[in-house]
């Protein structure tokens, strides 16, 4: 961390640290809106519905 | 502990390893007890004993006689029942000592104790946040996710007799931080005050609490992991790195309580900061969040208005709120840079969180009716609408220049309890209300009337709370600041807490009124559990054609 200074730092939060993010985010939509996904999530979404709690 | 060998399909790793690491536990608070030289270390060494003989005395009863033949059932019920009433119990006690806490500021003549430092402000204070949160809130936590994981994954608990030193463990560890806090115990580190060996006690629990969640995962029938589970997952696994890292410190000794934290100066305030904020999105918001995402579906029966904005509501919230914590220390030796940093990520977390909150609300499209009718569903419909107002305004007051006039005022405190009373209160109250018939099958709840009534009197509690708290806050911040033509301070510390004064007594009311309603909410549930109906009263023959077309459609 010797050589590194505050413009460097800052200049790589700048440039990469937004790539990072915008990457990320990127990847969690297309994971989301993937059209072959749309099934398991509409069937994901009533999960909560499906248990009958008779069994104890 | 012969049972731990009982015959059959051969020795059960867990009642093996459960009671050695209660023995070894044993072995090491036998030691303090002994040679400790620090009294407080001795008193705490006792006190761990006691519980440890608790957990044991309750292992030996559970398994002494050969497996439990619940054991064999599709879902562990009864450890989850048993967090409920944990919950309830330190829910009462952390409201109960907040209002005390809250008398003290309004009328420190009467209710201070000059010759009992135990019951000083400075030592009630933590014990007061870190009940409710980490007591109330975090058996709540720990009973919902032990049942959500179980419904959603279609899987027995995993780990056999582990969940139950999770919950033991955890129990050992509030009454250990709790009695200690009221001898003068603290590392000062506000919502981590617990010493070093308490911290390293709360890591084994936290460590088995996670391998028993992830264990039932790996073990699911339904393919696909809910999106409660994921929030679920964020919360146990940051609090866990979030705990390790912020409590990194050095021991005076081995046999004394007193550490030293491994950081200095600024860096220490960020570590601290950054485990503080994380606190609050991980386990006030995260984990409560897990609840939103199964008890409001399940309550309004619909299911969830957008599964995908779920998933983007749970990867953007957990990778931004962890740079949030800088906000905690603007005009501070913090380089400025860093200030920013933690108001830009404050800001962009309004985002995800609204996105939460829709989708929590819009879950009702189609059921919205349910909410004249089913107090319960009212009760989480609000917690998410607080939800959204408390994730509002605290980005609004991460801006530097909002926070130059909010910073260590009253509005700080207000906007943490619109938070924690309207946020995590009545998500976790509508939570408990639908748990306890479910687990005790029972056909419905004591009373609705009385749920009514916690409703209302806990909201115009909080309303109370705040308002004075916004009142207070602001006009102290502004006094603050206030100079005259000469260049002098208008007002002098002293003329500020004078002002306060009416405000406190409001916020004590708040605060009795908030705590009343959950005494409502224990004696009801108590009354559920005894398996109790109250006589129909004016309320349900007002709902009762309501009912009977339910009834008819089922």
């Amino acid at each position: 961390m010797e050589g590194l200074n505050y413009e460097q730092v800052a200049g790589f939060a700048h440039s990469w640290g937004v790539l990072y993010f915008l990457a990320l985010f990127a990847l969690v939509c297309a994971y989301a809106f993937w059209p072959s996904n749309r099934k398991t999530f509409n069937n994901a979404a009533s999960i909560p519905l499906q248990d009958d709690e008779t069994e104890s | 502990m012969q049972a731990a060998v009982s015959p059959g399909p051969g020795i059960r790793l867990d009642l093996v390893l459960v009671p050695t690491l209660l023995a070894l536990a044993a072995v090491i608070g036998v030691v303090e007890a002994a040679r400790s030289p620090d009294p407080l270390m001795v008193i705490q060494a006792w006190t761990f004993l006691a519980c440890l003989l608790g957990a044991g005395v309750w292992f030996m009863k559970r398994y002494g006689g050969g497996i439990p033949a619940d054991e064999a059932g599709a879902y562990q019920n009864d450890v989850v029942k048993a967090g409920v009433i944990a919950a309830m119990f330190w829910g009462i006690a952390g409201m109960l000592v907040g209002v005390v806490i809250a008398l003290q500021l309004a009328f420190p003549a009467t209710f201070s104790f000059p010759d009992l430092p135990y019951f000083n402000f400075g030592r009630l204070r933590p014990l007061h946040t870190s009940a409710v949160i980490f007591a109330f809130g975090g058996n709540v936590l720990i009973a919902t996710s032990f049942y959500v994981v179980q419904r959603t994954c279609k899987a027995r608990l995993a780990g056999g007799a582990w969940p139950w030193f999770v919950f033991c463990g955890y129990q050992t560890f509030i009454v250990l931080a709790g009695t200690g806090y009221l001898l003068g115990i603290t590392e000062g580190r506000e919502y981590a005050e617990p010493e070093w060996y308490l911290d390293i006690w709360l890591t084994i629990v936290w460590v088995a609490y996670l391998l028993v969640f992830l264990g039932t995962i790996w073990k699911r029938k339904e393919p696909h992991i809910y999106v409660a589970n994921w929030f679920y997952l964020a919360f146990i696994v940051t609090i866990a790195l979030l705990h390790v890292v912020n409590n990194l410190s050095m021991p005076v000794s081995l046999l004394e309580t007193k550490s030293f934290s491994a950081f200095s100066g600024v860096q220490d305030a960020l570590t601290q900061w950054w485990y503080g904020h994380n606190a609050v999105g991980f386990f006030l918001t995260a984990g409560f969040l897990a609840i939103m995402y199964y008890f409001i579906p399940k309550r309004a029966e619909r299911p969830v208005y957008s599964y995908r904005l779920s998933i983007v509501h749970f990867w953007t919230l957990i990778f931004i709120y962890i740079w949030a914590g800088p906000h905690h220390l603007h005009y501070t030796a913090l380089p400025e840079w860093a200030q920013t940093l933690g108001m830009t990520f404050s800001v962009m977390l309004w985002m995800p969180s609204w996105g939460g909150m829709i989708n929590g609300l819009m879950t009702l499209s189609g059921a919205w009716d349910k909410l004249r009718t089913d107090p319960v569903l009212r009760m989480l419909v609000v917690s998410v609408a607080f939800y959204g107002m408390a994730t509002f305004e605290g980005p609004v007051m991460s801006v530097k220049a909002v926070n130059a006039l909010s910073h260590y005022t009253d509005w700080t405190i207000g906007h943490v309890h619109s938070g924690a009373l309207g946020w995590v209160g009545f998500v976790s109250f509508g939570a408990l209300y639908c748990l306890v018939p479910w687990l005790w099958k029972r056909e419905r709840l004591y009373s609705n009337t009385l749920v009514e009534w916690h409703f209302w009197v806990a909201t115009i509690g909080i309303v109370f709370y705040i308002t004075a708290m916004w009142v207070s806050g602001i006009m102290q911040g502004l006094m603050w600041r206030a100079y005259n033509d000469y260049g002098f301070l208008e007002y002098s510390f002293v003329e500020t807490v004078q002002a306060m004064h009416p405000y406190y007594i409001i916020r004590a009311m708040g605060g009795f009124l908030y705590l009343s309603g959950a005494l409502i909410m224990a004696y009801n549930l108590w009354r559920t559990i005894r398996g109790d109906v109250r006589e129909a009263g004016a309320q349900q023959i007002a709902t009762a054609p309501a009912l009977a077309v339910q009834g008819a459609v089922s």
